[in-house]
């Protein structure tokens, strides 16, 4: 599914944040990517969710070496992976449903069937009365809800949270987790970035961990 | 590229486009009363060579005595190529002064030159300077006049003012493009986070252009129609004061007649049309050309 193989980065003139990073992640798979603050968690997901290039090396993505994919057909490929973001990166002046539909409305899917499947995931996620309200006015627990909900909405083969559990309590954090598990159980291979280690050892999954740039497989 | 687009993209709030239609406008404005004005322009020109066009003039020195007058339309008569020559009498004369001078006997006593109206036979070329010759001859101090000098001169000042009208219209066509240009960097700056997390969600390029394609399309149209009205309006009070204007007569009009028939009006009306399309391929560049640098 992912193939990293010698993958350097840096941004601009900077120093290499990845250096000879090599990974090879199956299908169906669930790993967890730790590492301190600064590690380089962010940037080896942007690697993968293809919104920056890597500065060398070799990167296999559902079983294409992207440095040889022309710019336009990035595009299809991002479609086939979901990301949950920190920050959420929700569009303010856009409705929960509206949120949700846009993966959907990108790849062009009729709006008629748009409806009926927002619909469906966002009573899924506790939000069934919350179509309507913009983004500032939920709360931050709902938010989150909204923009996993957006990142599953097309059912992506891989899916990425960076951080997902930053910003909530404990018992929130496990049933995040319980979520992403139940979407990895249903098909979906899943990468959890998090610097939470605790949760990671004891959740006895996969562990990808990011150390001065290097990483390895714990 | 128009068709169906979606609206993620807050465009119609953001204000970087709001002045758009204000520089739209009299740019369509300045390019319909341009186009207006050669067309008047063109169907004068096309009056006045219709009207003179085998048509000649001989003027005869003021005082030549009537035998002389004679023997010229005589002479004229049977020169090859020359259908039929008349010469003016002095009540047909002194009519054609009247708007000047007014109707006074003492008009009728002007000592004033006499002309005698050619009329050439269609095609045919007639020897002139050969013509010219025998004229003085006959009388010495006639005049030969083509009209065509005239013309020459009237074909020449109404390029020059054509090619100005047109200078002036690509000028300002430029600068409305570059502001779309500018417009719509400005949208693309405004709403970077909009439009990166799109492209991360797997948008294409044309997905993304298609929003700020609708909205100059919109803006453009909008504009282009408000200088489309006021230039109509112009062209119609323009009209009006030629037709007021002409009080010597539909031969002697101050103003060239501003009144456009309805294929001339079509044409003005595709102005917005023409400049909403411009708009929008202008739009649908400079996105595609921005997002091209993102990876
Ligand atoms: N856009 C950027 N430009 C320059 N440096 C960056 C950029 N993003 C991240 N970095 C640097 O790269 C390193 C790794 O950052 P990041 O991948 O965000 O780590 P993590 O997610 O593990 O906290 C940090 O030193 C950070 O300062
Ligand atoms: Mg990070």
């Amino acid at each position: 599914m992912i193939r990293f193989e010698n993958v350097g980065m840096r941004y601009g003139t900077g120093p290499e944040v990845l250096r000879d990073v090599n990974l090879n992640l199956e299908p169906g798979s669930f790993h967890f990517l730790t590492g301190p603050s600064g590690a380089g968690k962010s940037t080896l997901l942007r690697l993968i969710y293809l919104a920056d290039r890597p500065t060398r090396g070799l990167i296999t993505l559902f079983d294409q070496d992207i440095s040889r994919l022309k710019r336009k057909a990035l595009a299809p490929l991002r479609r086939k992976i979901g990301v949950v973001f920190q920050d959420f990166r929700l569009l303010d002046h856009l409705s929960a449903f509206d949120n949700v539909a846009l993966p959907l409305r990108v790849a062009g899917m009729a709006e008629a069937k748009i409806r009926q499947n927002v619909t469906e995931l966002l009573e899924w996620v506790g939000l069934a009365d919350k179509l309507n309200a913009r983004p500032p006015t939920l709360s931050g627990g709902q938010q989150q809800r909204i923009a996993i909900a957006r990142a599953v909405i097309t059912r992506p083969q891989l899916l990425l949270a960076d951080e997902p559990t930053g910003n909530v309590d404990d018992e929130m954090a496990l049933r995040l987790l319980r979520l992403f598990e139940e979407l990895n159980k249903l098909g979906t291979t899943m990468v959890f970035a998090t610097h939470n280690e605790t949760m990671a050892r004891q959740s006895g999954l996969g562990r990808l961990h990011l150390e001065n740039g290097e990483l390895s497989s714990l | 590229m128009i068709g169906r687009s979606s609206n993620d993209i807050p465009l119609q709030r953001d204000g970087t486009s709001r002045m758009l239609p204000w520089l739209i406008g009299p740019t369509v404005y300045l390019a319909a009363l341009a186009i207006a004005g050669m067309l008047a322009l063109h169907g004068m020109l096309q009056n006045w060579d219709r009207g003179l066009a085998g048509t000649m003039t001989v003027e005869l020195p003021a005082g030549t005595a009537e035998p002389v007058v004679t023997s010229v339309v005589t002479l004229l008569r049977t020169t090859p190529g020359i259908a039929s020559a008349q010469a003016m009498d002095r009540a047909a004369e002194a009519k054609l002064l009247e708007p000047w001078l007014g109707n006074s006997v003492a008009v009728q006593e002007l000592s004033l030159p006499r002309l005698i109206d050619l009329h050439v036979v269609a095609g045919a070329r007639p020897d002139l300077p050969a013509l010219k010759t025998k004229l003085v001859a006959a009388a010495p101090g006639a005049v030969l006049d083509d009209h065509q000098q005239w013309l020459d001169r009237l074909y020449t000042l109404a390029l020059t003012v054509e090619a100005t009208g047109l200078a002036i219209v690509l000028m300002v066509s430029a600068a409305s493009v570059l502001t779309v240009v500018f417009t719509t960097r400005a949208g693309l700056a405004v709403h970077r986070d909009v439009i990166e997390l799109l492209h991360g969600l797997g948008a294409r390029d044309g997905y993304i252009a298609r929003q700020f394609q609708r909205e100059a399309l919109r803006l453009g149209f909008a504009g282009g129609l408000g200088g489309l009205v006021l230039a109509a309006a112009t062209v119609w009070g323009l009209g009006h004061v030629a037709r007021a204007t002409s009080v010597l007569g539909e031969q002697a009009k101050l103003l060239p007649d501003l009144h456009l028939v309805l294929w001339q009006w079509g044409t003005l009306a595709a102005l917005p049309v023409i400049a909403a399309l411009a708009a929008m391929i202008t739009a649908r560049l400079t996105v595609m050309r921005a997002l091209a640098r993102l990876p």
